[in-house]
């Protein structure tokens, strides 16, 4: 009768399957089990089925489907003995679930045993119900639970209590039935019922407003006497956890009032006694007094405001930072982070203790304190925080390295107080953990640096020297065969520098008084950048930005310039196209286009923070580069492709107001014209194709307009050479070929585009004024000639020299000039260079203005004029209006 | 509420599986969906042992100075941690949500391993093996449809030999279960 007496029993099926070596032994071992025990089933055999169901459930357990044998479990509930009863019971809970319309077909059984004689029967059905519970049993079975509620014997009582949480919670609805009942458990003494009453009463609350108003009203009183009989009685060791007296009634009673708690000022100062007591009572030494002690801190911050309770409770959490058990530590830090919203001012005075958890060796309480430290963050305590989080990502894990790194730049760009610290505090992040800074984080770090004009050349000679740094220790690291990572980002960001202030870097030019001098000449310049670009380990973006550089400096050091020709030329072989492109175009930029180089290569104009974080955010500005010639608008913004560094940082500059967006236009096309990715947007295709003949016939020779005149003459800034331009610019501005007519019209954005950047610092003559100067006004007394000059970075502002001659054989005296412009204008009068004006154009009066064009690119200059002067003592006045002002220099 | 509680073996076998909470295991798009019952109990098999699986990977590859402490939110759904404890060969785990004490939970896997102690005498992973039925007794004493019901390893162990007893009553008497129960319950 012993149904482990024949066949496979279910000590030796485990033993088979524990013997098996490989899983495909194991799986054939289940499948053969399996086939014997449907075979068994199918022939309805009756003393198997207890062991059958045993085995099922082991093979359930090692993940074998084993629905076949859901009708058994029923089978077995349905049959009389206990034992059947409780491997069926069992089985239903294991094999079953709520889902299963098989379940049914259980409720009759359940109803029964519900009702059953023997407790344990009673027992075993409310317990497969408290675990697979569906809403339609818990409507047909509710009145069961809700009278056993009431049974005799404790152990069924606190098993109905349980059952009745999972009722509640399938059906709502059913809750007004049970909250007397449950109250009712609440006086208990059994400490199993009383505890498991309380979860239910805790559940009834969270699931009808009438019970948590009802309970509130009748027993918070009663629960605050139940758990200070909890603190103050004696010593129970049944349910003693680890030397704590029963830490789970703590914990329930607390969560219950708790929730009586939120929300509702008189059961708040009921509890707020007991409360303090447990609180400053408990027993912290243990993992059981500190879970009381936690669950404790949760309900002061949950319930209505009580500040002295709550200046305990942090007190609590900040004790639970430096306790040496890594749990306490963990959830000190997760209830900080809820804590801070009730009360930042507190959590701010642990500040220190969380910044020591970010050192902590258990990287999961590194990355909790590291993002409680992230939301600490302030105005006021940035710096010294940052500082902090700086020195320690000196000495932090690899793995732990790139999340730190995220936060600091993180908390830099967001709360950064100035730009210098800004600065600073990146170039050390850079130095310490460069492979980990992301893209984003460098190219915003350029951003900023480009703005700070004053900070230029402090910028430019720290990241020389922290490039020297870097790869002095690289040496040293690789003779004693040690693996470093080459700070990649912060390689990128110094070649940049170098390229673009290279010349402040050799003159020490901005020094601040925090800096000591260096002494750098040219060639030390040139040798960092070639270090850059010899080194194996760094990868194209970065050796494609040290091709610019190198481009950039033999522009600003004509001295070096035949030897970074040389490096440059080297790269004429490289695998790589994109740097055998650049090093062929630039080879050929060097060698043949002296007198544009200098302008081609000029400084970035100032990038505009604005616009570089909407293109970070993934939106492309509509019009970003406003043009009176060719607009090309790289849709490279949206989707960078990997292989287009170049176009990607020289892009910034093309939706920003560039001295000339022709002029920042032709810069692209020179620098980065291939590297631009197939046209995404139809329409640019065509743009782009004649940029690239632009370029093109620059630098090829042979083309039939370059034969048609010598170069050196197309380049020539000169206003005689006036038709080779105007075809480039033609060709820039993608009109018809038609249109290459020598028409001196279109002369002048071709000017502008050459001299768009300024006057080179180290050679300025070479360059002069290119756009025209413009007679704005003549009278038959007085001449006043406008001559223009912008400064590089500051296209909106114009320079405007007049010149004022006189025509008339009378001496002017008392010369005043005074001019008006519109609104969108400001404008800036030097004093004359003098105020008598010699007769008959021998001689002439100068005079500097300044304006500065706020609709820079929208609306072009305008102003109007009036001269007073006296000749003979005779009060003369004239005035005029300018509009035609060239319209290169602002629209 | 518990969601599951899982034993592991440190090979990744598992010793023990109960899951409390259905929705843990199923595809909530089948389910909404009222794809066919079997189609989602198929799933249901499959994800109980990819949860196993993703648990091991994270247990075993944690380091013995760190905390107890999972975010189990990938594993097993918002709002889930998992804690555990390592005892000899086996992993305990307990899975739960919000409303539980993270530090209750691990004494409750306290209490858990110090039942079977008592009750297997000085526990080994091959009682757990082979009392496969026995540990479900003691677990289903212990926690109550995902709710603790008791943490006294007395009162569980008075339960569970109980119930053995009454099993073995009634497998040498087995026609005579009814009088034996009826005898227990006056």
């Amino acid at each position: 009768m012993n149904p482990f007496s024949s066949g496979t029993r279910l000590r030796d099926m485990i033993r088979a399957i524990r013997a098996c070596k490989t899983a495909a032994d194991e799986r054939a071992v289940v499948r053969k089990e399996c086939a014997a025990i449907r075979t068994s089933m199918n022939e309805n055999d009756q003393d198997y089925r207890h062991r059958n169901l045993a085995k099922l459930m082991f093979i359930h357990m090692l993940g074998y489907p084993t629905h076949f044998g859901q009708m058994e479990c029923l089978k077995l509930i349905a049959s009389a003995g206990f034992p059947e009863k409780r491997i069926g019971y069992l089985g239903l809970m294991l094999l079953l679930d709520e889902r299963q319309e098989v379940l049914m077909l259980v409720t009759n059984s359940l109803k029964q045993d519900l009702n059953h004689s023997n407790q344990y029967i009673v027992g075993l059905a409310l317990c497969a119900l408290g675990n697979i519970c569906s809403a339609e049993m818990a409507r047909d079975l509710a009145p069961e639970v809700e009278r056993l509620l009431q049974f005799r014997d404790p152990n069924v009582r606190k098993k109905a209590a349980l059952c009745s949480i999972r009722i509640i919670k399938k059906v709502p609805d059913l809750s007004e039935n049970f909250i007397n009942p449950a109250a009712a458990l609440l006086k208990e003494k059994h400490h199993g019922v009383l505890i498991t009453g309380i979860q239910l009463c805790t559940d009834l609350c969270k699931v009808s407003p009438e019970a948590l108003e009802f309970l509130r009203k009748k027993h918070t009183d009663g629960l605050v006497k139940t758990l200070k009989g909890a603190v103050n009685s004696p010593y129970t060791p049944e349910y003693d956890i680890a030397g704590i007296a029963d830490p789970f009634l703590h914990i329930r009673l607390l969560k219950l009032l708790r929730v009586l708690g939120q929300g509702d000022a008189d059961a708040s100062d009921a509890m707020n006694d007991i409360l303090a007591q447990v609180a400053t009572k408990t027993e912290s030494k243990k993992n059981a007094g500190n879970a009381i002690l936690y669950e404790c801190v949760e309900t002061i911050m949950s319930i209505e405001d009580n500040g002295g309770l709550r200046v305990l409770a942090i007190n609590i959490l900040g004790r639970f930072l430096s306790n040496r058990d890594n749990n306490i530590r963990y959830v000190a830090l997760n209830m900080l982070m809820k804590a801070i919203t009730v009360d930042a001012q507190a959590v701010q005075r642990h500040r220190a203790t969380i910044l020591e958890c970010v050192k902590d060796s258990d990287a999961s309480i590194q990355k909790r304190a590291l993002e409680l430290v992230y939301v600490l963050v302030n105005d006021t305590n940035v710096k010294p925080l940052t500082k902090e989080l700086i020195d320690y990502l000196e000495v932090s894990d690899q793995e732990f390295k790139g999340y730190l790194t995220a936060k600091i730049c993180s908390i830099v760009e967001k709360f950064s107080p100035e730009k210098i610290w800004y600065i600073d505090q990146m170039l050390r992040v850079l130095n310490e953990a460069g492979s980990f800074v992301s893209d984003e984080v460098w190219h915003a770090l350029i951003v900023v640096i480009s703005s700070a004009s004053d900070l230029h050349g402090y910028t430019v000679r720290a990241l020389y020297k922290a490039f020297q740094t870097s790869s002095e220790q690289e040496m040293s690291f690789q003779s004693t065969s040690k693996k470093k990572t080459h700070q990649e980002s912060l390689v990128r960001i110094a070649v940049w520098c170098i390229g673009e202030y290279g010349d402040m870097l050799v003159n020490n030019v901005g020094m601040l008084d925090i800096e000591d001098p260096i002494t750098v000449t040219e060639s030390d310049t040139v040798d960092v950048v070639k270090i850059a670009i010899k080194h194996h380990a760094l990868d194209l973006t970065t050796k494609a930005m040290a091709l610019v550089a190198l481009l950039k400096l033999s522009s600003r050091f004509p001295s070096c310039s035949e030897r970074i020709k040389d490096i440059i030329v080297q790269h004429k072989g490289s695998f790589v196209l994109e740097l055998q492109q650049r090093s062929l175009e630039f080879n050929s930029i060097i060698e043949k286009h002296q007198n544009i180089r200098s302008a081609l290569v000029e400084r970035m104009p100032i990038l505009d923070k604005a616009t570089f974080s909407t293109r970070r955010a993934g939106s492309l500005p509509a019009a970003v580069s406003t043009s009176s010639g060719a607009s090309l608008d790289l849709p490279n913004g949206v989707a960078k492709p990997s292989a287009a560094p170049l176009v990607d940082l020289l892009d910034l500059s093309d939706d920003l107001p560039a001295p000339s967006s022709s002029g920042g236009d032709f810069l692209q096309d020179l620098l980065g014209v291939d590297l631009s990715p197939a046209p995404t947007q139809s329409g640019l295709g065509q743009i782009q194709k004649a940029d690239t003949d632009v370029l093109l016939d620059l630098l090829s020779s042979g083309t039939p307009i370059q034969s048609s005149s010598p170069t050196t003459e197309i380049l020539l800034p000169s206003q005689n050479d006036k038709s080779p331009i105007a075809t480039l610019d033609a060709r820039s501005s993608s009109s018809s070929l038609s249109e290459q007519a020598t028409s001196s019209a279109r002369a002048a954005p071709m000017m502008d585009l050459l001299d768009g950047f300024g006057p080179s610092p180290l050679k300025p003559e070479d360059n002069g004024s290119v756009y025209p100067s413009l007679v704005a006004f003549e009278s038959s007394s007085l001449r006043i000639t406008f001559n223009f000059s912008k400064q590089p970075g500051n296209p909106q502002t114009t320079l405007i020299q007049a010149t004022f001659t006189n025509l008339t054989p009378n001496v002017f005296t008392d010369l005043i000039f005074q001019a008006a412009v519109p609104k969108f204008l400001q404008l800036h009068l030097d004093p004359a260079s003098s105020n008598i004006l010699p007769a008959s154009g021998n001689g002439s009066i100068t005079q500097n203005l300044r304006v500065t064009n706020s609709q820079h690119g929208k609306k072009s200059l305008l102003m109007r004029m009036r001269m007073s002067y006296k000749i003979d003592n005779k009060d003369m006045l004239e005035e005029g209006q300018i509009n035609n002002f060239p319209q290169d220099l602002g629209s | 509420m518990i969601k599951a509680v899982l034993v592991i073996n440190t090979q990744g076998k598992p010793r023990l599986t109960k899951f409390y909470d259905i929705l843990v295991l199923i595809d909530p798009i089948a389910y909404e969906n009222f794809l066919p019952f079997s189609s989602q109990r198929r799933q249901t098999v499959e994800k109980q042992q990819e949860l196993l699986r993703s648990v091991f990977g994270v247990l075993c590859s944690r380091a013995d100075n760190v905390s107890n402490f999972v975010e189990a939110d990938s594993i097993f759904g918002p709002d889930s941690r998992l804690v555990y404890k390592h005892y000899a060969t086996l992993y305990f785990a307990i899975v739960f949500d919000s409303s539980e004490n993270e530090l209750a939970m691990l004494d409750l896997i306290q209490v858990f391993v110090e039942t079977l102690d008592k009750c297997f005498r000085n526990v080994s992973e091959l009682d757990m093996v082979f009392n496969y039925s026995k540990l479900h007794n003691i677990l289903d004493g212990i926690i109550f449809g995902g709710q603790v019901m008791e943490t006294s390893s007395a009162e569980i162990i008075r339960a569970v030999e109980e119930i053995s007893k009454l099993e073995a009553a009634s497998n040498s008497i087995s026609l005579v279960p009814k009088t034996v129960s009826g005898w227990r319950s006056r």
